[in-house]
């Protein structure tokens, strides 16, 4: 009697304690949100939301502070942009490689590679970026400084590039044997049958794999604080240097005397840069369940 | 079986326990009269700080000292939440701070122990070798975007700066562009080093940084001589014109304390306001303050 009371017990125990692990993380998403908001919150009175549409950002000023998050939108916006140029491209046709063409030996070598590739930190990609990355850019396009968009954006396509990568290869490794049989049988070449049957049954999962990627760039700070320059102006050239929200955020967030409007709007930042990945990895979670690639 | 069962709660248990038991570091009771003292501030100072440090430690064993940078404003902000016992401050606190200051109950006490003069350079291949203040205060405002303008050939200048978080920034807003507000399109790098060397390799750039950090890399930039209003010919930066106010673009950097600074913050305040720590400003490429 007393021993199945004693198990009962311990399964309840063990039960409660597993769902407290498991909902830990909701919970925590959760208090993010109510966090941000209420650290934010006062903007809206005092000065008011309008603010946060102004042309121009400059939070530290004798005459006027403005707090114009368009230019840290549109730069964060253009890095984002063109490194999904360099990235989806590049990855697609190396995920195409993997898993359609390479022999066995040499996927057992290009994936831990890839790997190690995305587990580089992003300051040290900086570095890289700033010695490296940065004169090459500005010798190749003869500009007078390196730190440009195009900078930012290849060194966050560098850290894309393996998320990109993994994901759309498991997609194209998981279309059926059966269409690339039947594709091959009707005398289909093999490259035809790739580039016809493969890739297009597999594009929903590198769809999401190219939001994801998405995801991870937009919300990168270290890599675009050193080599963008951190200009906050509008510009769609890829030379001029930007400012995106993640490095405005970062180089802001530790000088801001605490609980001013200048606090606030970076906090506002924070809010829109939550919401943007949020729903792109809402879209990418729908699109793989959708085609039932979640595992 | 049950045994798996009560060695795997109990490991749970005690990792909740862990989680819940982390309290407040403590730094300064046990460990035998081994004191500790931070200081956090500006980027500026943090060499000349830990040196001071260094030689301070040296005489004193019993003392264990910590010195961050992050800026002048990271450091008087850690001054007002309590979590640093000397706040190095490249420029005097704003009035905003001050106000912060009085409604957390912390009467900053400033203290003058050095000084410094904030050198313009620019690439050693830029053949320019002077400006006026007025030509500063273009370039940085965006006035004037080619070398041609100021006396130079025809080249875009590359306009760099700090960012908002450095007291360089705000000095230099305050002293050169007269309170106006920076160009936007001027290029904010998160330090000093990231500066020089985006001098070193741009041929075109211009940024501003501390004297120490000039004579440092010499060879890599070259400094300009300024001119201001009034004066009759450009004005080289050196110890002797910055001590002397010639050099126009100077500024003192500060310690602040909470109050008349204490105990083993005494000690350190007056260590280096003594020759020997003087010695120590000068040597780090500052100009002593006496």
């Amino acid at each position: 009697m007393s021993r199945s009371l004693r198990s009962i017990f311990t399964d309840r125990v063990m039960r409660v304690l597993l769902v407290g692990a498991a909902s830990t993380s909701v919970l925590i998403v959760g208090l993010i949100f109510l966090f941000l908001f209420k650290e934010a919150g006062p903007f809206v009175l005092k000065p008011g939301l309008a603010k946060l549409f102004d042309s121009q950002w400059i939070p530290v000023s004798f005459q006027q502070e403005r707090y114009g998050v368009g230019p840290l939108l549109s730069g964060s916006a253009l890095v984002t942009l063109l490194a999904m140029v360099i990235t989806v491209p590049t990855s697609v046709l190396i995920a195409i490689y993997i898993a359609e063409i390479a022999r066995p030996m040499e996927r057992e070598w290009l994936k831990p590679f890839i790997e190690i590739l995305a587990s580089i930190p992003s300051v040290v990609l900086g570095f890289f970026g700033l010695i490296v990355v940065a004169p090459l850019v500005k010798d190749i396009f003869g500009l007078s400084t390196g730190l440009t968009a195009l900078t930012g954006a290849l060194l966050l396509s560098l850290m894309a590039i393996p998320t990109v990568i993994s994901i759309s290869e498991d997609a194209l490794a998981s279309v059926p044997y059966a269409l690339k049989n039947a594709s091959l049988a009707l005398g289909a070449s093999h490259l035809q049958t790739i580039f016809r049957v493969t890739l297009p049954a597999a594009l929903p999962g590198i769809v999401a794999a190219v939001m994801l990627g998405i995801g991870r760039v937009i919300g990168e700070t270290m890599a675009v604080l050193m080599v963008t320059g951190n200009s906050a102006i509008v510009t769609f050239s890829p030379l001029e240097s930007v400012r995106t929200m993640t490095a405005t955020i970062a180089a802001e967030m530790g000088e801001v005397p605490f609980g001013s409007v200048h606090y606030q709007s970076l906090f506002w930042i924070g809010i829109i840069l939550l919401f943007i990945t949020f729903i792109l990895n809402i879209i990418a979670q729908r699109v793989l369940k959708k085609y039932g690639m979640m595992k | 079986m049950k045994k798996l069962v009560s060695l795997v709660l109990s490991t749970l248990l005690l990792f909740l326990l862990a989680g819940c038991g982390s309290g407040p570091e403590d730094t300064t009771t046990d460990k035998a009269e081994v004191q500790s003292l931070s200081i956090k501030g500006s980027d500026t100072m943090v060499h000349l700080v830990s040196t001071w440090t260094e030689e301070f430690m040296q005489s004193d064993a019993h003392v264990d000292i910590s010195v961050t940078g992050g800026g002048s404003g990271t450091g008087i902000a850690a001054l007002l939440n309590g979590t640093t016992d000397i706040c190095a401050a490249s420029r005097g606190m704003k009035e905003k701070e001050l106000k912060q200051a009085q409604a957390s109950n912390i009467s900053p006490k400033e203290i003058a122990v050095a000084r410094d003069g904030i050198v313009l350079v620019v690439n050693p291949e830029n053949p320019v070798s002077s400006l006026t203040i007025d030509q500063l205060r273009e370039i940085y405002t965006g006035k004037a975007k080619n070398w041609q303008e100021v006396g130079g050939p025809d080249a875009p200048i590359i306009v760099l700066s700090r960012e908002s978080s450095s007291g360089t920034f705000i000095f230099f807003q305050e002293h050169v562009l007269n309170k106006e507000d920076y160009t936007a399109s001027a290029r904010l790098l998160p330090g000093t080093s990231a500066l020089i060397q985006a001098v070193a390799a741009d041929k075109w750039a211009i940024a501003y940084v501390g004297l120490g950090f000039a004579a440092e890399s010499q060879g890599n930039v070259k400094a300009l001589a300024v001119q201001a209003q009034g004066q009759a010919a450009p004005v080289a930066p050196s110890e002797a014109t910055i001590r002397s106010g010639e050099y126009a673009i100077s500024r003192p950097l500060f310690f602040y304390t909470n109050g008349e600074p204490q105990g083993v913050a005494k000690k350190f305040v007056d260590f280096c306001l003594s020759p020997t720590g003087q010695d120590i400003v000068r040597k780090a490429g500052y100009v002593p303050v006496s």
